[in-house]
């Protein structure tokens, strides 16, 4: 094996770039996400080739909804070590209607709710600087 | 179709080892089951091995043929990986395996070591069995995990966390004869509420520990028990897995589990019972509401009704249908891969009254063993029968 990036220092090496995901995620940077819908009209996330729910394998790209709202969430105080300086931090799962995404909510832990209404953004993680999907309440 | 006996079982103490390697905890256990069927290790014809996360535990893959050699056996042996269904889903593939005929003599375990990687390398470790780019980069945790079907639990079904806390002071309760379980000590439902929280609603004693340990059960045809005159008067005679989507958030459901459902319904067919047959269950409570979810996934009792129950007493070692009378993954222990067949042995024990809490419940017939995966992405049911 050759050296490259691989050599980097452990969890300080760059991520390669993981098709779908990463584009879902610049696409939301970019104020445009979307969800994959087949044409049984049910959603699901990239990458995928077969709807998760039906077998379909007609997948187009939809744009997400613009809000959402908060299905359930959890105060994650005893994180991985990715998250270690995150905590505590609010883990949520968020409804967009045919699809869900989970991620972390941008607020007070005391002033998140279920039903609340939350838009969606790319922010990072404080501990790796890593990028993940955040909810910003509305 | 073989009849599947139960031959013998043996388990580790289960605590924190940091020192003691998985091939070590493997073979205590594996020879205290093959001690305890009288079975020669030259006589296995196959290891079936559970584990989830040697490679990052103890930088060790490749464990099957590890742990045949450290028990003594030469023979093929594979290694199975289900997240904390790892040893579940080994015991199904080996009732398979004896039920066609293809094999005599098996010896089914599973090992994890867990305390060495410290509790932030234990909790990255066990994330991994969540969906890695939709949940864990987005600060999900195993807790974290549970405490979200939790709420979404409270909110559907209504209840709250002094419901789950009875749960964990059952289950200590009931480990206190087990001289194998990692926790020995009574608790109270205000210490349970007190402990400071892990991932909201979910607190440190609605949670499992951090494990070490190891677990065997030693499975033989009728005919072999028979003609070798071993006392197997246990069988496996029912068996079952269900599957769902791997991340929460592509569920149908976050306080149901069909995955356990589909395991017990396909498990009670097979045997030819009913829930109203079951006796006595372990099941996965890797968290208090782990437990409630379980015991209404086995049809013990409708969505809703579960969280209840150990507060009302009914899962006692008094009541109608005991749980987790050895202490379940909350008292006992959750050595990950370990877990299913250390529910095996237990429910095998309580049958042939050997078990610590066999005095408080007498003679029994029917149990289940039910092992979760994941956060439910997985699930084994295993209905065991005194048959002679």
């Amino acid at each position: 094996m050759s050296g490259d990036e691989r050599d980097g220092e452990a969890g300080g090496s760059e991520r390669v770039r993981d098709a779908g995901f990463d584009d879902l995620l610049d696409a939301i940077e970019a104020g445009e996400g979307h969800y994959l819908r087949c044409s049984n009209d049910h959603g699901s996330l990239p990458p995928r080739r077969v709807c998760p729910h039906c077998g379909d394998r007609d997948l187009t790209e939809r744009p997400l909804p613009d809000s959402g709202t908060v299905s359930t969430y959890t105060v994650v105080a005893v994180p991985t070590p990715q998250f270690a300086d995150d905590a505590p931090y609010v883990t949520a799962v968020v409804d967009f209607g045919t699809v869900r995404l989970t991620g972390v909510v941008d607020a007070d832990p005391e002033a998140v709710e279920t039903g609340m209404t939350v838009g969606v953004t790319v922010g990072t993680s404080e501990t790796t600087g890593d990028r993940l999907v955040r909810f910003v309440p509305r | 179709m073989s009849e599947v006996r139960v031959a013998g079982t043996g388990m580790t103490d289960f605590g924190r080892f940091p020192e003691r390697t998985g091939r070590d905890l493997f073979a205590e256990a594996g020879l205290a089951a093959l001690d305890d069927a009288g079975v020669d290790p030259g006589d296995v014809e196959h290891v079936f091995f559970g584990n989830f996360m040697g490679e990052l535990a103890e930088h060790q893959g490749h464990m099957g043929p590890l742990m045949a050699e450290a028990v003594g056996v030469n023979a093929p042996a594979t290694r199975y990986e289900a997240a904390c269904a790892s040893s579940g889903v080994a015991v199904r593939e080996a009732v398979r395996s004896v039920r066609t005929g293809e094999s005599d003599v098996l010896l089914v375990g599973g090992t994890e070591r867990m305390t060495n990687m410290g509790t932030a390398g234990a909790t990255e470790g066990l994330s991994i069995a969540a969906d890695d780019l939709y949940e864990i980069r987005a600060g999900m945790t195993f807790p974290g995990a549970y405490a979200l079907m939790a709420r979404a639990y409270f909110e559907e079904f209504g209840g709250d966390s002094t419901d789950l806390a009875h749960v964990a002071v059952k289950n200590h309760e009931h480990a206190l004869p087990n001289e194998h379980a990692q926790f020995r000590s009574a608790i109270t439902v205000d210490q349970v509420l007190d402990a400071p929280r892990i991932a909201d609603p979910l607190g440190l004693y609605d949670s499992c520990p951090i494990t070490d340990g190891a677990s065997a059960v030693v499975l033989v045809s009728e005919a072999f028990a028979e003609r070798n005159g071993l006392d197997a008067s246990v069988a496996v005679t029912g068996s079952g897995q269900g599957g769902d989507k791997l991340a929460l958030q592509d569920r149908e459901y976050f306080a149901r589990t069909p995955a356990s459902t589909a395991a017990a319904e396909e498990a009670y067919a097979d045997a030819g019972i009913t829930a109203d047959d079951v006796e006595v269950a372990e099941v996965h409570d890797c968290f208090t509401i782990a437990e409630v979810l379980a015991i209404e996934s086995l049809g013990l009792y409708d969505p809703g009704e579960g969280l209840g129950a150990a507060r009302r007493g009914e899962t006692t070692r008094h009541g109608d249908v005991p749980v987790n009378l050895s202490g379940g993954l909350k008292a006992k222990g959750h050595p990950v891969g370990a877990t299913g067949v250390a529910q095996l042995a237990s429910i095998t024990n309580l049958l042939t009254g050997t078990h610590a809490r066999s005095p408080d419940v007498g003679d029994l017939r029917v149990g289940v063993a039910h092992n979760a995966g994941g956060t439910v992405a997985s699930a084994t049911v295993h209905v065991l029968e005194v048959v002679a």
